[in-house]
């Protein structure tokens, strides 16, 4: 299942240079920009760990592509994304965010349904990943990675 | 356009979807390189334009300063010739912009660097003309594993621009071989080693302590394509960079107060700690603190001439002339 997670997920995935395009942009508004990496993309992990500090006073996204490059290479099978926070009084939150990259077999998510009192039904987003523990998944260990259709 | 096209689909089972596609050799291909026969005019180039443009504002802005100048002209000659060569697909190595601009203090180092960005940006080997200023202790850290980090943020924001490293024979501490200022001169290095990297690096600092610096680390010297020599100013160009900077600011001396700064020049340039333009920058900065005070005592009205006008009193009250072996304040250093 290919994971739709920040902006341009519907698009292509981002080459570099459409990357350091988008960083640009970023750094141009004034927003700090931040690397953070995960191997748990449930849609409730809103809390990746992060890749070093945001960095700031930037003017060009060498520093940035730079890092990206180093979580790639120390997580090759992690999600990697970038941020934009926007530190503005009155907005103060993330501005952009988008994948740098995802791992090369997604095994998804299945729905757990349960039932609750009064015939209530309860849902549940369940990540086969999760079933290796943090740092073996997405490495085909341990759960059965589907075929390319 | 289909969704094979563009890579937008909605999630359909048994459909594989778009995971990007590479870009296509019709859109990455430089423009072809000209015929061994076509003919190209430097000069009507847009950036040659621009260069000149920048050249002549350095010929304005800086007073004196020949050899330099003549310098910056060269690279900037063989620079644009480079990019000549390139177009009709001659294989040139990369050029070095690495430089290092030694020089007494106040003699133009800074602004040299600003214009140097704004040269190398207008022939396309920087992406910005910006100037990103640093000393040691943007460079090297407190503790272990503090250094690279510091370095490698210096560098990334200096990207694409000019990485100005101010008195940097700091870097390197010789009594101090566990110093951590080797650290990030190797950093540095890999830096300036790198191929793909669009910045120049510009070592900046005091003639002899730069010697010895470049002496000690023979393989940063050697990466530095550039040594530029920023002599001292004789007393005329000091006296004329004085009337630049009065006449910018909207002042004028009289006459005698012009006798009287030549007088003071002539004492201040035989004391310790001079520093040139910024000495004679700092001198006017008092008269006019002496002439604001005049005027302020005066009773009655002042003219428009009165505000502009700096006499000779308030060069002749500055401390050069009433304890010889004072050295105005603010100048220590």
């Amino acid at each position: 299942m290919y994971l739709r997670h920040g902006a341009f997920s519907y698009l292509p995935a981002l080459t570099e240079d459409e990357i350091a395009a988008q960083v640009r942009y970023a750094l141009l508004n004034g927003w700090p920009v931040s690397v953070e990496y995960t191997d748990d993309p449930h849609p409730r992990n809103v809390y990746w760990e992060l890749w070093g500090l945001p960095m700031f006073d930037l003017h060009e996204p060498d520093g940035v592509m730079r890092e990206i490059s180093a979580c790639r290479a120390a997580f090759p099978a992690h999600y990697v994304r970038v941020l934009a926070y926007d530190a503005r009084l009155h907005r103060q939150t993330i501005a952009l965010s988008f994948l740098a990259q995802r791992p090369a077999a997604e095994p998804g998510f299945r729905l757990d349904r349960s039932e609750s009192g009064g015939r209530a039904q309860r849902y549940g987003v369940h990540s086969y990943a999760t079933g290796a523990p943090a740092g073996a998944r997405y490495h085909g260990a341990g759960y059965h990675v589907p075929e390319e259709p | 356009m289909t969704s094979q096209e563009t890579g937008f689909a909605m999630d359909r089972p048994g459909v594989s979807y778009g995971r990007g596609r590479p870009p296509e050799a019709s859109e990455v291909t430089a423009p072809a390189p000209l015929g061994p026969d076509e003919r190209v005019d430097l000069h009507a180039e847009d950036a040659t334009t621009k260069v000149r443009a920048v050249l002549d504002a350095l010929d304005a802005e800086l007073v004196g300063l020949a050899s330099v100048k003549a310098r910056i002209r060269e690279i900037a000659a063989m620079l644009t010739v480079d990019r000549a060569r390139a177009r009709f697909g001659l294989v040139a190595s990369k050029p070095s912009l690495h430089m290092s601009f030694t020089g007494s203090p106040g003699t133009g180092k800074t602004t040299v660097a600003l214009r140097m960005a704004e040269i190398l940006h207008a022939l396309g080997y920087l992406r910005v003309p910006r100037v990103h200023a640093v000393t040691r202790e943007d460079l090297v850290g407190q503790f272990i594993g503090h250094t690279a980090p510091k370095t490698k943020e210096a560098l990334a924001k200096s990207a694409g621009g000019v990485l100005f490293i101010d008195e940097a024979y700091y870097l390197y501490r010789p009594d101090n071989e566990r110093d951590y200022g080797q650290e990030a001169i190797e950093i540095l290095l890999q830096e300036m080693e790198s191929e793909r990297g669009d910045m120049a690096v510009i070592f900046a600092g005091y003639p002899d302590r730069m010697e010895t610096f470049f002496a000690s680390n023979p393989g940063l010297s050697s990466r530095v394509a550039h040594h530029l020599q920023f002599e001292d100013y004789s007393k005329e160009e000091l006296t004329q960079i004085a009337k630049i900077i009065l006449a910018r600011d909207n002042y004028r001396f009289s006459t005698e107060a012009e006798q009287a700064f030549a007088d003071y020049l002539n004492r201040r340039l035989s004391m310790p700690r001079f520093a040139n333009a910024r000495s004679v920058r700092n001198a006017l900065e008092r008269a006019r603190l002496r002439q604001a005070g005049r005027l302020l005592g005066l009773r009655g009205t002042v003219s428009r001439d009165d505000l502009m006008l700096i006499t000779e009193g308030d060069i002749r009250a500055s401390r050069v002339f009433s304890e010889p072996d004072a050295v105005p304040p603010g100048e220590a250093r």
